[in-house]
């Protein structure tokens, strides 16, 4: 016997990291693109400081939500499944143009879709250290303190820190369309606002739930 | 041929009483006389109050009677007694230097530059400039000590002056006639550390006029206005040029042959002496705030840029135009059989500059000059009298240097590049010295004849000539290190990084807001498919779903 309620999956902690994580990478993309040459909306030079002062800062709350992803051991939901995934596959490949459902429910264990825990799991193992890793590198050559780098040199740091980039750019873009699928947009981000969603719980997830974060669960 | 203008100082003030209205002058001027056009003063209206320890004034050694150069230098090495031992070593008085990288033998003494292109040979004019007496011709006497001018860098009533040595072509001779006897006893009791008047004679007016040759330097330097020089304007540093070319022993900082693009002594302790007149001598290699992420970003590039790219935006400021072009083939035109001079350029100042003259040809100037920049790392190489060149490549570079984005010790360094079309030997593929000066017949400036210049030229200095001459392109290449300008006048960021920015002809190296085509390319198809992958999504969602409502 399952029972869907509105669970609070995003702490406000989380919500906050998404937000401002969205707000930075956006002010990032902006003043990166400035930078690389792409327009010149800004001046190249308030283009580089604040490209380098969005980054130290995402990098200090990059630190903070690592700590908290493993110490709240939220770290697993990201652990890749073969549970349902070909099962959401299909829905956005087929499903979705015959008008059905989406097949997935957030389960207490499972915020994330199995499709979309792999991505997030990419754009963290790969894409978010790819541009943060080439990223310290070209500051630390900028703030002389890059001697150790030259064998590599700035030009490589910054294609790898580039096309990380651009990875970025193509994950906001599908991310984005994809708030548009299923429910509604709002429906979708809602969650990410007010922290409650949807939830599959068991008699035991919500016995426990009831008995020891009433606060939780919206019934 | 150097500078020979600081005369026409003493011809301009005899001629208007010290003023010069621009609008009065002719846009032709007959006669072939160099120095009636300009007004540049170079006497010192409020000399400093001295802080020496000497007032010469009072020396009985210099109370005179003198009537010669000769006689003052006798006075002065009397009590200065090294300074001769010194200023022999000296390339104002040697016009010799042994490169100490290519060994290259070069110096005013024997170089072809491309302006009036040599002295050697010509020294009865361009010795002038020549910090001694009685430099006639290329058989100077360099040990005889009492030939030394002292009095051309350290007097400072600003009276002194120098005429050619030789008289010339009958109708040069005219050009130096007139002027006040020196009052030899008057300017040896006025000597002093070099001031602006006594280098600017000479080095404002390289290449035969005011500012011709570096683009850099010129009369407005003199009293420039801050916008122009930070550190010479009285209201900026009020710096003299020695306060930068500093030394001692007479040997100071600061050559073109060999230059440093980075001080590696460093800015030392206070009252440390600095040996190098670079920037970094007195700014460091970390001159910007590190309080904002723009200035430690400006730090890191003294790394790769030299200061004056951006801190010297344009060269030719303050009203004084450079020439950029000279054409010698057009040299000779008279009117009436007599040389004159064309001045259809008027240059900030109001000033008209002579755009044609008979005896050198036809000029192009330029003013608030964006530099051409290139990777430099402090060493010049020259095309000497014996090097044999290529004429069918293109411009002869007369002198070129190396430098690159991998070595660690060059900078990215501004230019002003002289292009000149000049003869050559056409057989040997040689340059050629030419005999522009002298009263044997064969002289350029009065014969007008170009076959007989450099026959003779050659013939004089003992260099092999084909016989057979021709007009060859060239280009000379001057590091700018003048007329620094105010920090808010420094070049924005976007000069250089954007894509048809002031480097985008340095290849082969990173440098941010500069474009690489491939990533164009790359970045434009990922984000343009995922777009596109998105937007089909969606229509086929739209579609789908509409077909589905029927």
């Amino acid at each position: 016997m399952s029972h869907t309620v509105k669970l609070r999956v995003f702490k406000r902690f989380e919500r906050l990291w998404h937000w401002s994580q969205m707000a930075l990478i956006f002010t990032l993309i902006f003043t990166g693109f400035g930078v690389y040459g792409v327009h010149d909306l800004i001046s190249f030079s308030d283009a580089v400081t604040i490209h380098t002062g969005s980054a130290l800062i995402l990098l200090v709350i990059w630190a903070f939500a690592t700590f908290w992803l493993f110490t709240t051991g939220e770290w697993r939901h990201y652990i890749p499944t073969r549970k349902h995934f070909i099962k959401v596959a299909r829905y956005y490949a087929f499903g979705i143009f015959k008008g059905e459902h989406h097949p997935y429910i957030k389960t207490y264990r499972r915020k994330h879709n199995p499709l979309q825990a792999l991505t997030y799991l990419m754009v963290k193992t790969v894409i978010f250290p790819a541009i943060w890793i080439s990223g310290i590198a070209y500051l630390l050559i900028s703030f002389g303190l890059g001697d150790f780098l030259s064998g590599i040199g700035i030009g490589w740091i910054a294609l790898i820190h580039t096309l990380s980039a651009i990875a970025i750019v193509m994950f906001v873009i599908a991310h984005v369309y994809l708030l548009t699928t299923g429910h509604s947009f709002v429906e979708h981000v809602k969650p990410m606002i007010t922290g409650y969603d949807d939830v599959d719980l068991t008699d035991e997830e919500l016995a426990y739930l009831r008995a020891n974060e009433p606060n939780t669960i919206k019934e | 041929m150097k500078t020979l203008m600081f005369v026409s100082v003493f011809i301009a003030l005899l001629l208007t009483g010290g003023k010069v209205i621009a609008e009065d002058e002719p846009k032709v001027e007959m006669g072939i006389s160099e120095y009636s056009h300009t007004d540049q003063d170079h006497i010192q209206k409020t000399p400093k109050e001295s802080k020496s320890t000497t007032d010469h004034s009072k020396l009985k050694e210099l109370q005179g009677p003198f009537s010669s150069g000769p006689e003052v230098t006798k006075a002065c090495l009397k009590c200065h007694n090294k300074a001769g031992h010194q200023f022999m070593k000296n390339k104002h008085w040697t016009w010799k230097h042994t490169h100490p990288k290519t060994g290259q033998k070069l110096g005013k003494g024997v170089l072809i530059n491309n302006f009036c292109t040599n002295a050697k040979g010509n020294e009865g004019m361009c010795a002038q400039c020549h910090a001694g007496y009685n430099m006639t011709d290329s058989n100077f006497d360099f040990s005889n000590q009492e030939n030394m001018d002292c009095l051309v860098c350290h007097e400072s009533t600003g009276t002194y002056y120098k005429t050619p040595t030789t008289k010339g072509n009958k109708s040069c001779s005219v050009m130096f006639e007139g002027k006040p006897p020196i009052e030899w006893a008057k300017v040896a009791q006025s000597v002093a550390m070099p001031s602006r008047n006594n280098c600017g004679k000479c080095h404002f007016y390289g290449g035969g006029g005011d500012n011709v040759k570096h683009g850099d330097l010129s009369s407005v330097l003199l009293n420039p206005p801050k916008d122009v020089d930070v550190h010479m304007s009285a209201d900026g540093e009020d710096f003299t040029c020695v306060t930068c070319h500093v030394g001692e022993g007479h040997e100071w900082a600061g050559s073109r042959y060999e230059m440093l693009v980075n001080d590696k002594v460093g800015t030392g302790k206070p009252g440390m002496p600095r040996e190098v007149a670079s920037c970094e001598s007195c700014h460091s290699a970390s001159p910007h705030s590190t309080n904002t992420i723009a200035g430690i970003k400006l730090n890191n590039h003294t790394k790769v840029v030299a200061c004056e790219t951006c801190h010297i935006p344009e060269i030719a400021r303050g009203g004084v135009a450079t020439q950029i072009d000279w054409d010698w083939r057009t040299m000779g035109k008279l009117k009436n059989g007599e040389g004159f001079k064309l001045k259809e350029y008027t240059q900030g100042d109001g000033h008209h500059r002579a755009t044609y003259k008979s005896i050198k040809g036809t000029f192009t100037y330029a003013e608030n000059l964006e530099p051409m920049y290139a990777w430099f790392d402090g060493t010049m190489r020259y095309i000497t009298i014996d090097t044999k060149f290529d004429p069918s490549k293109g411009p002869i570079d007369i002198n070129s240097f190396s430098g690159s984005h991998d070595d660690p010790n060059s900078r990215i360094y501004p230019f002003k590049r002289m292009h000149t079309t000049m003869p050559y030997d056409k057989g040997n593929n040689t340059l050629v010295y030419m005999n522009l000066w002298g009263n044997d017949g064969n002289a350029l400036w009065g014969t007008y004849d170009f076959s007989k210049a450099i026959e003779t030229g050659m013939k004089k200095n003992g260099i092999p000539y084909s016989g057979e001459w021709g007009f060859i392109k060239t280009y000379s290449y001057w590091p700018i290190n003048h007329m620094v300008a105010p920090k808010k006048d420094a070049l924005e960021c976007a000069e250089c990084h954007s894509k048809a920015g002031r480097l985008s002809h340095l290849k082969g190296f990173y440098m941010p807001g500069t474009g690489n085509k491939l990533l164009d390319i790359i970045a434009l198809l990922a984000i343009l498919g995922t777009l596109g992958g998105v937007l089909g999504h969606a229509t086929l969602r739209k579609i789908t779903s509409s077909r589905r409502k029927k």
